[in-house]
């Protein structure tokens, strides 16, 4: 039972990740290979808070996501600002998350590559789930707004979006910022639930889970990404039997949705609007 | 007072000189219609007066004082562009698309209103109001298109080719529809490629070629002219 809940915890921790990198490439349409950094940042920074300097453990949670948010502010105002066209700025980021791999092993603070053992082992299922119901409020409120709406119209045509008033690097440096607070917030928990980091767990491979669970979930949905995440998630452990055959699955997987659901598995819409109106009918019109 | 002053626009695409020193005015109320072939530069004037593409010389008077650079504040000075091949949000519908032309604006009744206007220079969008614009036909996308940029309440609109790709009867609708938007107090500048029709329907035209202006009168006279006819206009 204890195996399950960890998995439910550390899913639901990965989806208030996904959920923001949802923002940036799903609604604004920008890629990144590098929002693991954003998530080392997070875990870091509420970890030594609370670790060498005995922080309340919610304040942390918090100091981390803002942490994100200004190292964010970092790698996207010069490039956003030269408006590098999206496949770029993915690789831009892509270096930019190695760059601060390499910097925190080899910090004193953060114990080099050998990680930060014994944190506190706060994060409960309850805290994550509302950190998550929380994110999703946030999320969709944030999408209605003008900010939001801007979002969309860059992600649909930036040129179309700039003549009709939008200021470009402005909407999407605060998209990229509101992103990166999603992935220290989910940092932290996780530093917190595993009670240990190391500068390894925050790679070009969990960037890459986090773009792969938002693509194949949908770009321009909150729930899609969120379930593809838990798949993601829950697929490799519960296919633990299969040894080394799990990672053929998961890349399988991949390929199928890519093959036949190339919009993702839901495309545009929402879980709460397939329910409405019976299975598939919004996004066959989409597709 | 001109609605557009512009001396000596340049504008290059890195070594191309697309614009070369073109000068023209637009006086308030007026349509003047730029036409060329393809690649002579018209859309470019059009990408550099609406902010989008860099100037890199030149004077440009908006209604009397010097053009903004960056387009947010182009358009918040009343200078809307229906830019070419229409570059709707196609995944956003009718409703949302009319939403985002008056996103500088941001008072919901003005929006109210700007939209029943739309509608009555184009009912079919009415109709159209939840669909996904990218599912329009070509006219009604163009109708989005011009609808728009008309939310942002331009007092000059800008019109960079406009009846492509339509049919010929929608082409003298379109032409209709841009008089009307003129009558009612828009100035308006129209760039084709459709010569022929930009300069029955304008007050004054100019003729681009190769970046410069190399002829320029009233759109009628510039319509006979015959040495136009063999050049721009096909015979």
């Amino acid at each position: 039972m204890d195996y399950i809940l960890s998995i439910v915890i550390l899913g639901g921790i990965n989806m208030v990740a996904v959920l923001g990198l949802s923002i940036f490439t799903g609604f604004t349409g920008l890629f990144s290979l590098g929002h693991a950094a954003f998530v080392a940042v997070g875990a870091y920074t509420s970890a030594i808070l609370t670790y060498y300097y005995f922080v309340n453990y919610y304040l942390a949670l918090a100091a981390g996501a803002a942490a994100a948010g200004a190292v964010s502010l970092i790698i996207g105002a010069p490039t956003l600002r030269a408006k590098l066209r999206s496949d770029y700025f993915a690789i831009a980021v892509l270096g930019f998350g190695e760059a601060l791999r390499v910097l925190l092993e080899n910090l004193d603070i953060t114990n080099g590559a050998r990680g930060l053992p014994g944190i506190d082992s706060f994060t409960t299922l309850p805290i994550v789930a509302a950190c998550l119901a929380g994110g999703v409020f946030v999320a969709k409120n944030f999408l209605r707004s003008r900010w939001g709406v801007a979002c969309i119209a860059i992600r649909e045509d930036p040129v179309a979006a700039e003549t009709a008033g939008v200021r470009l690097f402005r909407t999407r440096l605060l998209s990229l910022v509101v992103s990166a607070v999603y992935c220290g917030l989910s940092g932290g928990l996780l530093a917190h639930f595993l009670s240990f980091i190391q500068p390894q767990m925050f790679t070009l491979v969990q960037s890459t889970q986090l773009l792969a669970a938002v693509i194949a979930g949908g770009m321009g949905s909150i729930s899609g990404p969120l379930v593809a995440s838990f798949v993601f998630i829950a697929l490799p452990e519960a296919l633990r039997v299969a040894q080394m055959w799990r990672l053929v699955a998961y890349g399988l997987l991949l390929v199928l949705i890519m093959v036949f659901r190339p919009q993702g598995l839901l495309g545009y819409s929402e879980l709460s609007s397939l329910f409405r109106r019976g299975t598939g009918g919004k996004e066959e019109r989409r597709s | 007072m001109n609605a557009l002053d512009v001396e000596n626009l340049n504008v290059h695409y890195g070594a191309v000189h697309a614009v070369q020193g073109v000068s023209f005015a637009v006086a308030e109320g007026e349509l003047v219609a730029i036409v060329g072939s393809n690649g002579a530069g018209k859309s470019t004037i059009m990408w550099a007066l609406s902010g989008v593409k860099e100037r890199s010389g030149g004077a440009v008077q908006l209604f009397g004082s010097p053009l903004p650079s960056r387009p947010h504040d182009v358009v918040a000075r009343g200078l809307a562009l229906v830019p070419e091949r229409r570059r709707l949000f196609s995944d956003l519908s009718v409703e949302e698309n009319l939403v985002m032309g008056a996103y500088l604006r941001g008072d919901d009744e003005g929006t109210r209103q700007d939209r029943e206007r739309c509608f009555q220079l184009f009912p079919v969008l009415k109709q159209r109001l939840s669909q996904r614009s990218g599912t329009l036909s070509g006219g009604e996308q163009q109708m989005l298109a011009i609808s728009r940029a008309l939310m942002s309440r331009p007092r000059l609109l800008l019109l960079d080719e406009p009846s492509l790709g339509l049919a010929p009867i929608l082409v003298d609708a379109l032409m209709d529809t841009i008089l009307r938007i003129r009558s009612e107090g828009v100035t308006v500048l129209l760039v084709e490629q459709n010569a022929a029709r930009a300069l029955e329907i304008a007050d004054r035209g100019y003729i681009l070629d190769a970046g410069r202006f190399v002829k320029s009168g009233p759109g009628p006279e510039l319509a006979e002219d015959p040495e136009i006819r063999r050049a721009y206009l096909g015979g």
